[in-house]
């Protein structure tokens, strides 16, 4: 994601005894989160196209974004509510897909973000892209100010990218077959991604399987009873092998 | 169709505090987590489950007709992802793929 040389450039701002001036950190901020910008603009055009697509307004692809920003879900979201479905439903949906945010408390470096204001909003953008930037080795040395800028920079090419496409989508009513394999498409990236850090095959290998099982035994209630079959499945894996598998995490 | 403002919003609340409260509230309860193995141990294994359910959950749609562009993308997703690590690529090229093959070759229209 970042070039080793950001971090050997940034050094000299640390060694100073006087706190970074905001103006280096918002560049810096902007440097580090030009790669994931580059994935959030093109997929929140995506998005906001398919938002339009869902018969709903532009502006919701802006209201979406700014207020759930949680990327995956966000496109999930949008075929719930055209498929008009109940809200406990849709909250119950929103947990089980963001659960796996709870875990990132565990090593995001929230404490170098000093006032109540910074902590708060850090948390609400703590996305996948925000922890997956702020926890590799180049970022041991950010200041917080420059973590709450790279999670503002972020949130703002997503919901410019979302406002974009809904407008585009809107424009221009012959609807682009296929452009929702975007989704699918970001969740094998992610997937892939997860494989390379872990290269642990008995894990998808189920996720899989109790995703088919799901599909064909309760294709209405796919989501919530593959992910529910699947971490129940951990939760047994664990317990039949406990002192390898805690060695292996 | 959702014409239902009020519907909408609140469905657009509800996440939007679910989510919030998930990466919120474990800040507050760090020391418990981290102290145990069995949170550390599903915080290790889910992402890479959780990506792949909701990739087939994206593909439940998907029937005998439209198989082939499907799997087609997928595994010029898969491939570019192996090849180039770059997420952009990946996402633009598989999409970019199922969108030429799906309103072209294999339109149904």
């Amino acid at each position: 994601m970042n070039s080793p040389s950001d971090t050997v450039m940034d050094r000299p701002h640390q060694d100073t005894a006087a706190p970074p001036l905001t103006t280096s950190d918002v560049r810096a901020a902007l440097k580090d989160s030009s790669s994931v910008g580059l994935a959030l603009f093109p997929l929140g055009i995506a998005l906001g196209v398919l938002v339009v697509h869902a018969g709903l307004d532009w502006w919701w692809a802006s209201a979406i974004t700014a207020f759930v920003y949680a990327g995956s879900l966000e496109f999930l979201l949008v075929g719930l509510i055209a498929a008009a479905t109940p809200l406990a439903q849709v909250a119950l949906t929103a947990f089980l897909v963001n659960f796996r945010h709870v875990f990132y408390a565990l090593s995001f470096p929230l404490h170098r973000v000093r006032s109540r204001a910074g902590k708060a909003y850090s948390t609400y953008t703590l996305t996948d892209e925000a922890y997956a930037l702020t926890t590799g080795e180049s970022a041991q040395s950010w200041s917080g100010r420059r973590i709450v800028w790279l999670q503002a920079l972020c949130q703002v090419y997503w919901v410019a990218g979302a406002t974009l496409g809904a407008l585009f989508g809107a424009l221009v009513p012959a609807q682009l077959a296929g452009l929702d394999f975007a989704l699918t498409a970001l969740f094998v990236v992610l997937a892939v991604d997860a494989y390379l850090a872990k290269r642990d095959i008995p894990t998808p290998a189920l996720a899989l399987v109790c995703a088919l099982v799901a599909r064909f035994v309760l294709p209405g209630q796919m989501l919530l009873a593959a992910l529910g079959l699947f971490t129940a499945g951990l939760l047994a894996r664990r317990a039949v092998a406990p002192q390898a598998e805690a060695a292996r995490a | 169709m959702p014409d239902n403002t009020t519907y909408v919003a609140a469905a657009v609340a509800v996440s939007a505090a679910v989510t919030w409260a998930l990466r919120t509230l474990p800040f507050a309860a760090l020391a418990p987590l981290r102290a145990s193995d069995t949170l550390r141990y599903l915080s290790v294994h889910m992402p890479v489950g959780v990506m792949v359910i909701l990739t087939v959950y994206t593909l439940r749609g998907v029937s005998l007709t439209n198989a082939l562009p499907v799997g087609l993308a997928l595994v010029v997703t898969l491939g570019l992802h192996l090849w180039r690590r770059n997420a952009v690529l990946s996402v633009l090229g598989g999409t970019a793929i199922h969108v030429a093959l799906a309103s072209t070759v294999f339109s149904h229209s």
